[in-house]
């Protein structure tokens, strides 16, 4: 049996800096998740990703990562998507120097 | 010190100016990243979760002054002030931005450093004894051979797409400081009637399937070792699984063909191989010795250290934690921590490098060394100047009386920059050594040695650590598995596992039970923890992780 959709982001290492990005509504790429398109059905999850996969002169090596609707936009749903929207928890760099 | 030779310098030229080349095209979109991506690991560029990172090799961890300012200059210019000294000697930047690499690999080879074979299924950047040239306990500086393997491997047509990476290891010394059994193959630098040779082991490493290295041939002369390392890494091209990632490392050849049948292999490729190197070695070999040479030690080099030693206690924990016997009279090998209680293993700042340079050049003979421990060291000091190395490194930050002890925790950088990681292994280490320092029961604890990794690829040896930590993902929580009893030293062990994992806040906890039912335990105040765990194995130490658990779980 397939299993259930669940909800995702589309998410990728910028190409000049290397950090992470997501795919916004409007096909642009931003730095903050809770911009992200929310992406509802394996359909359009299969068609943004093979999208992103042409766009190899913007991004670096996207993928599909669970995600849940928040109060302020898409969430992580896993620790290590969580990290990444914040930055290594040794040090103030990353995305939360910049917020 | 060893300086290299032009043909050494105009290589690693031509490869920034090659890679220069490359990252433009990538950048103008004529390369793709499935082009461009072995290009950018054979030259040290990683892309990992938060930024890229370049990989700058530190050849048997040694480095002069200069090269240190340069890599502080590296840190401030194109990162964020700061380096990661790692486990394979390596310095690791955390954010490069892919068009400043460029710039930086021609800083490095302005100091004669580059990044190429930090990666790839090459032969890979060759380690050593950190103390080498220095240590008292030495049968000879494993650095000459050392360098002399470096300049076979680098760019051996032969061993360009070897089935897997490929690590190696040299010793002097019979304490075994570089780890030599955990890696592909191992060299411990023995003399037999006089006559100075190897003991080669074979097929160590750590990782998924932890092995330590079986030895190959008790005594290899001297003359025979380039040719006998070619005959190996020859016999393993041809042999060696490509079908399966997992399966493809030495270590896993020699457990499938047997020790007996790789011996076999090596010794009937070894004659042609030897026939062809036709003495040309020795000589290379001779040249490099020549540029090894042992500093002028001073004489009169102890001073007033001793009344400094009584006098100030503070001084004189730093004095018996931190520095190790010298073969020179009157001078001391000093190991500067990376470890402050709070701080990331492995960690400086620019400044720090920059304090640890002028430290160097003002009372350390220019040297540097890099340790598979994370920290820094001056190899040549003589001890009229330790007060006042120590006055200035407790201004920059990097006093740590810790050198061996609970809080000198070796961490990979785990989910906190690691892409491959399962878990963070930074955090677990900062919190660890703060719990100690907090307990104040460090010095009498004693040597212990807690070594932790982000994921199953063992970057941070745990399985050697005397307490090791792996870092897992279980049903997507951070979850902690115990392994005890695992010794890095001559008589290499792999630990064994405790039993269920801990999570991220129960990790330090369940170590502080460890180390206080190890207290219990001990017969005397110089049985070490891993001399009682062999002595009582692993049963009261699973009941200290254990049972208490139980207990709580009940009251709950
Ligand atoms: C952050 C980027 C890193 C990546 C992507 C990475 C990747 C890997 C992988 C895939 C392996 C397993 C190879 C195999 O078994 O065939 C490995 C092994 C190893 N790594 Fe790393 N590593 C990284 C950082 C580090 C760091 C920072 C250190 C030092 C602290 C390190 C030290 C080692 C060592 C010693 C091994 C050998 C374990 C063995 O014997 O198999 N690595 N690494
Ligand atoms: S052990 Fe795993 S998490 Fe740690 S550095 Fe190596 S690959 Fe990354």
């Amino acid at each position: 049996m397939p299993r259930p959709f669940t909800p995702k982001v589309l998410t990728a290492n910028d190409l000049l800096l290397g950090d992470a990005v997501w795919l916004a509504p409007d096909g642009a790429w931003t730095r903050h998740m809770s911009e992200a398109l929310l992406i509802e059905d394996q359909a359009s999850a299969d068609l943004h990703l093979l999208d992103a996969e042409a766009r190899g002169h913007e991004v670096v090596g996207p993928y599909l990562a669970d995600a849940q609707s928040g109060p302020h936009g898409p969430e992580p749903t896993h620790f290590r998507e969580t990290f990444r929207t914040r930055g290594p928890s040794n040090r103030p760099h990353g995305k939360q120097q910049a917020a | 010190m060893y300086r290299y030779t032009e043909f050494d310098r105009d290589f690693v030229r031509s490869r920034v100016a090659q890679f220069r080349a490359q990252v433009e095209r990538r950048l103008d979109g004529s390369l793709t990243e499935e082009e461009f991506k072995p290009l950018r690991l054979m030259n040290g560029l990683y892309l990992q979760l938060h930024a890229y990172m370049l990989r700058v090799a530190i050849p048997y961890g040694t480095l002069s002054a200069d090269q240190m300012r340069q890599l502080a200059m590296i840190a401030e210019r194109w990162d964020k002030g700061y380096g990661h000294f790692t486990t394979r000697q390596n310095i690791q930047f955390n954010w490069p931005k892919l068009a400043a690499v460029p710039d930086i690999l021609d800083a490095l080879a302005d100091v004669g450093m580059h990044a190429i074979q930090t990666s790839g299924n090459t032969i890979r950047n060759v380690t050593a004894d950190h103390f080498a040239g220095a240590a008292a306990d030495e049968v000879a500086d494993p650095r000459p051979v050392a360098e002399l393997i470096r300049q076979w491997s680098t760019d051996h047509p032969e061993f360009q797409f070897l089935p897997r990476k490929f690590k190696l290891a040299v010793t002097g010394s019979p304490e075994d400081r570089a780890v030599t059994a955990a890696h592909d193959i191992g060299l411990r630098l023995v003399r037999q009637d006089g006559e100075l040779g190897a003991q080669v082991l074979v097929g160590g490493g750590l990782g998924r399937t932890p092995m330590i290295g079986k030895v190959l041939r008790d005594f290899l002369p001297l003359p025979d070792l380039l040719p006998y390392l070619e005959a190996i890494v020859a016999t393993y091209n041809l042999l060696g699984r490509r079908d399966n990632k997992y399966k493809a490392r030495i270590k896993i050849t020699v457990h499938e063909h047997g020790l007996e049948e790789i011996r076999d292999l090596v010794e009937a490729e070894f004659p042609a191989r030897k026939a062809l190197f036709g003495g040309i070695d020795q000589e290379m070999l001779a040249a490099i010795t020549a540029q090894f040479a042992p500093p002028a030690f001073e004489t009169d080099a102890e001073g007033d250290v001793t009344a400094w030693y009584h006098a100030d206690p503070v001084f004189r924990s730093f004095v018996d934690t931190n520095t190790a016997p010298h073969r020179a009279p009157g001078y001391a090998i000093l190991t500067v921590s990376l470890k402050a209680p709070g701080e990331t293993p492995g960690d400086a700042t620019a400044e720090q490098m920059r304090v640890l340079a002028d430290l160097a050049e003002r009372y350390g003979h220019g040297e540097l060394r890099i340790s598979h421990e994370q920290n820094v060291i001056l190899p040549h000091v003589p001890c009229r100047y330790l007060k006042a190395i120590h006055d200035a490194l407790r201004e920059a930050g990097l006093a740590s009386a810790n050198v061996g002890l609970v809080s000198d925790i070796i961490a990979c950088p785990g989910m906190d920059y690691c892409a491959l990681a399962t878990a963070r292994s930074i955090p677990v280490a900062q919190q660890i050594a703060k719990r100690f320092e907090e307990l104040k029961l460090e010095h009498e604890i004693g040597p212990l040695k807690i070594k932790i990794s982000g994921c199953i690829n063992a970057c941070g040896h745990h399985h050697v650590g005397h307490i090791g930590i792996l870092g897992l993902d279980r049903a997507g929580v951070e979850n902690y598995q115990i392994t005890l009893g695992g010794d890095g030293g001559p008589d290499a062990v792999i630990g064994e596992r405790a039993g269920p994992g801990f999570a991220y806040d129960e990790i330090t906890d369940a170590i502080e039970r460890l180390v206080l039912a190890y207290l219990d335990l001990r017969e005397t105040p110089q049985e070490t923890f891993l001399q009682v765990y062999n002595r009582t194995g692993s049963a009261p130490f699973r009941t200290a992780l254990y049972d208490r658990d139980e207990d709580s779980a009940d009251a709950a």
